[in-house]
């Protein structure tokens, strides 16, 4: 049994736009051979490989036929999770601390600028009975949810705005994000409602990309052979999945991802123990229920005035999505997560550059599948 | 604690099936949706040029320099080795019937009464045992046989738009090379 | 385990309630002792939805607990258990829930027409293929390569059929003859329609548990033996279709957990899958239940029959219980628990059996997926 997990290789593909250059085979292959290289691994050394995926979104069913072959998988165990890169992740903790296999590799991606209609995909996701005949934009559903979690806890619609000014003006410093942006708050709320409360701009544009991370046993992510970032907690959770029967308010499944992680880790106080987070925010007001559910404040609307004052930038004392978050890389379908776990790894190995934090030993990732979804989970790393 | 025994398997289990008649008799209400789903696929760099060579009427693979394999559909890597495969080929559009079936129903399940004969070919110039999935025609279906020798039959030029229906179907070439057993 | 039908009545979420809440009720548990759940579901086209694993989370028990999605196409069902079984073996978890579900009838007018999108978009899906193409290709090299005869495979289908006459769940249990078999219309040489498995509507689902709960929980546990998965190339006309090394592999992988060395001895009882009539004897060659080419003289020879040497498919398989594609292949693993426990009633095989093996496949021809089970506790 390996009782301690640790990541040895990331490859990240730079999230763009679009990537006509590429299929989505080519992508998944450069980013394996970046992951491999990073590792110092041969392919042929791997175990097991799990991709992260939804038909619906590669437009082709049964996508795993579609996996193997460019990952260097073929003959190799392999499956495919409907879920975020994040629940890649504790797929692959579970396999490799139930001793049946010692190495293994997780990938995302995707191919969203070859999506003509996601909204018509979107709404596809939702109950064919009670919801999809109202034919109603999909993206209503943050725009109710963000009206509760305002009304609730006191954040105002200006501190949503300053959540998107400054992960797209984190962004500016990362070559792999799409969408970096000097923004001000105000220029965020001269933005048009979408659904209100929620703008335009306070959501998170989609781009292409991919990322494959390798994962090891102790036995083999000892620090003479690459550069171990240990796992120290995973956790994943649903809440209700219908529409009518959710909390609106708080970020359930995230509260009882995290008690899981931080019961896995050991981590009494998150604000003390852990340095960076990476949080999911594909609507801006996400940021701040994912971080209040994650009971990094007592008071929820702590969780505004922080990043009004700056406390959650990168010159804060939490710093939150130094990234550039999804809002400043683009949101990348079942990657987003990775992405954030990728910086994490990079800010715990000391190899973010211009991004590097001076204070970075335990770093949180965090993701949510999207609406009309309320799957999420929680990763904690530490070096 | 007590040592509980799980139940044995159940005689009678639950689901309710629906036939014809209660679906008729309109007690049943059923909602209706045509999802909506339209993709445009970035192909890339090696199904790109596949593609653009059946426009111009020829086919292609890619080989690895390591395994000595030459691979249709080509790839930009070699999923043995993994490694970048290496160089571009041009094969023949001819081949061997590696497997086939006379099928008489379409792919949306409506009965045919002349089968289509889908078939796995091997490409001639590509390494052993490398197939593409494809139709044969012009051949009575129960004269197709494994080991059949075959040829494309492309579209006029003016017809081809970039696709593998570029190659309209497949025939047989030399009756005389057919061997083992009939379809029927 | 759900009824199979053809057309349920049943949403999705309901089937998968249906089957979890059976599988809880047999084991005497209530949710609130299941620490996560899993659902395995293959492709989404069917039921009607995108994110059907989020749309269904609630229906397999998942709410406001560690739940996911897995899958590798039809091999989901059985592959769906050995995702249980190492969430359980991490440590993470004491118990889980696993529940299979497919609603195939959602998909109107036919749900054999979506299987057009499990092809290639580039090289494939231009030429318009039916599913059965790829069955028939990969039946008729089988069949040229080890001379077998369409008589030979046809037993399979009056085999599983009958079995399934004693199956409460089952959708098309029959008495048939090979006869009755070759005479049924030709869908796609060399598939007849009684070497097709249907569409189906169901669900079925298991509960897992660690070890020492497991034994506080029952005095008759079954227990896990053995895992395996295996994926094969994409590239699917670039193989050799004759046989499965993609089985052999995920068996092998199973089999060394599970300490078995000689799997013709040591195995009592298989489930292999059976989508369609050839796939069980191609199968059966991958578990290495049988040498390549011979699996037809065996059952030919009443080796797999219920009260057979090797007893092979008692449940009456995805041919006569149905085929809601993951449910299906969980089903398998059900039928082994009732077997190796002496609970199957009509279906019982004879001589106490100790270690069965389910297996499931999927893709284009390409995913092998195994489960051993047995009496007695594995020593990893």
């Amino acid at each position: 049994m390996n009782e301690r997990v640790a990541i040895i290789g990331v490859g990240v593909m730079a999230a763009r736009p679009s990537s006509e250059h590429l299929s989505f085979k080519e992508m998944m292959f450069e980013a394996a051979q970046k992951a491999y290289a990073d590792a110092g691994i041969d392919a042929h050394e791997v175990e097991s490989f799990v991709t992260c995926a939804e038909d619906l979104t590669e437009g082709i069913s049964i996508f795993d036929e579609y996996t193997p072959d460019q990952l260097g998988a073929v003959q190799k165990p392999m499956h495919t999770l409907t879920q975020d890169g994040l629940y890649g992740i504790a797929d692959a903790v579970m396999q490799l601390r139930s001793g049946l296999v010692g190495l293994v590799v997780v990938e995302a991606h995707s191919k969203h600028s070859n999506l003509e209609n996601p909204n018509s995909i979107l709404n596809y996701a939702l109950d064919p009975v009670y919801n999809r005949p109202l034919d109603f934009n999909p993206h209503v559903i943050a725009g109710l949810e963000m009206n509760g979690f305002l009304h609730a806890t006191g954040i105002t619609q200006a501190q949503c705005a300053q959540v998107v000014a400054k992960n797209r003006t984190h962004a500016l410093k990362n070559i792999a994000a799409a969408y970096p942006m000097n923004l001000r708050a105000e220029d965020v709320q001269s933005s048009p409602y979408l659904c209100y409360p929620l703008r335009d701009a306070e959501m998170a544009k989609s781009a292409d990309g991919c990322v494959v991370v390798v994962l090891a046993g102790a036995s083999r992510a000892q620090p003479s052979k690459s550069r171990p970032v240990w796992i120290r907690g995973v956790g994943f959770t649903n809440d209700s999945p219908t529409l009518e029967s959710r909390d609106w308010i708080d970020a359930q499944y995230i509260r009882a991802a995290a008690a899981m992680a931080y019961g896995q880790a050991g981590i009494k106080d998150p604000v003390a123990e852990i340095d960076l987070f990476e949080v999911d925010d594909a609507y801006a007001y996400k940021e701040l229920q994912h971080l209040v559910a994650l009971g990094i404040y007592p008071q929820a609307v702590a969780a505004g005035r922080a990043v009004e004052n700056g406390e959650s930038g990168a010159a804060g004392k939490m710093p939150v999505n130094v990234s550039g978050g999804s809002l400043g890389i683009g949101h990348t379908l079942e990657a987003s997560g990775l992405y954030r776990l990728a910086e994490i790894v990079c800010q715990l190995r000391g190899e973010a550059g211009p991004r590097q934090l001076p204070r970075a030993k335990v770093g949180l990732a965090q993701s949510w599948r999207g609406v009309p979804t309320t799957s999420g989970a929680v990763v904690i790393l530490g070096r | 604690m007590t040592h509980r025994t799980i139940k044995p398997a159940p005689n009678i289990v639950q689901g309710t099936p629906l036939d014809a008649k209660a679906l008729k008799r309109g007690k049943i209400f059923l909602n209706s949706y045509a999802p909506a789903l339209r993709y445009t696929w970035d192909t890339g760099e090696a199904m790109g040029r596949y593609l653009a060579e059946l426009k111009n009427g020829r086919l292609i693979a890619r080989s690895c320099r390591k395994c000595e394999r030459v691979m249709i559909p080509p790839r930009m890597f070699c999923e043995r080795c993994f490694r970048p495969t290496d160089d571009w080929v041009y094969v023949k559009a001819t081949g061997t019937v590696n497997t086939f079936s006379l099928c008489y129903v379409s792919w949306d399940v409506r009965r045919l009464k002349q089968p289509e004969i889908p078939a796995v070919i091997e490409i001639d110039g590509a390494s052993p045992g490398m197939g593409i999935l494809h139709l044969v025609r012009k051949v009575a279906p129960k004269d197709v046989r494994i080991g059949m020798r075959v040829a494309a039959v492309w579209k006029p030029p003016a017809q081809r738009t970039g696709s593998i229906t570029d190659i309209a179907y497949w025939m047989p070439i030399n009756r005389r090379s057919q061997r083992t057993v009939s379809a029927k | 385990m759900t009824k199979f039908m053809r057309r349920a009545l049943e949403t999705p979420k309901e089937l998968a309630w249906l089957a979890a809440k059976a599988a809880l009720d047999s084991a005497e548990m209530k949710l609130d002792q299941i620490d996560g759940a899993v659902l395995g579901s293959a492709p989404d086209a069917f039921d009607g939805m995108h994110m059907k694993g989020e749309y269904l989370a609630d229906g397999c028990g998942g709410w406001r607990k560690p739940y996911l999605r897995c899958y590798v196409g039809g091999g989901t069902g059985v592959y769906a258990v050995a995702q249980g079984w190492f969430q359980v073996a991490s440590g993470l978890f004491d118990t889980a829930l696993v529940v299979c579900e497919e609603k195939m009838s959602t998909c109107q007018p036919h749900p054999q027409a979506a299987f057009i999108s499990i092809f290639d978009p580039f090289t494939e899906q231009p030429l318009k293929p039916n599913l059965l193409w790829i069955f028939a290709l990969e039946q008729n090299r089988y069949m040229q390569t080890h001379h077998i005869t369409l008589e030979e495979i046809a037993r399979v289908s009056v085999k599983n059929k009958r079995n399934a006459l004693g199956h409460p769940s089952a959708q098309l249990g029959a008495e048939i003859t090979v006869k009755d078999v070759l005479a049924s219309e030709v869908m796609a040489w060399p598939v007849h329609r009684l070497m097709v498995s249907p569409t189906s509507d169901g669900a079925a689902a298991v509960v897992l548990a660690a070890g020492d709960v497991a034994r506080r929980l029952t005095s008759k546990p079954v227990w896990i033996q053995g895992v395996g998965w295996c994926l094969d190339t994409a590239y699917w006309t670039n193989r050799d279709l004759y046989y499965p090394e993609y089985v052999e592999k995920a068996a092998w992988m199973a089999y060394r957990m599970a300490g078995v060395k000689e799997p013709r001895r040591e195995i009592n009882i298989a489930e292999p899958y059976d989508p369609f009539a050839y796939k069980e004897l191609h199968h059966l060659e991958g578990l290495q239940l049988a040498p390549k080419g011979q699996a037809p003289k065996l059952l030919a020879d009443g080796v797999f029959d219920r009260d057979g040497d090797l007893p092979v498919t008692p449940s009456g398989g995805l041919l006569g219980v149905g085929n809601p594609i993951a449910a299906a292949g969980t089903m398998k693993i059900c039928e082994l628990f009732w077997q190796l426990r002496g609970e199957a009633g009509r279906r019982q095989v004879p001589g106490k059996p100790e270690r069965g093996v389910a297996q499931a496949w999927g893709d284009l021809m390409q995913v092998g997926t195994v489960v051993v089970v047995g009496t007695s506790e594995p020593k990893h």
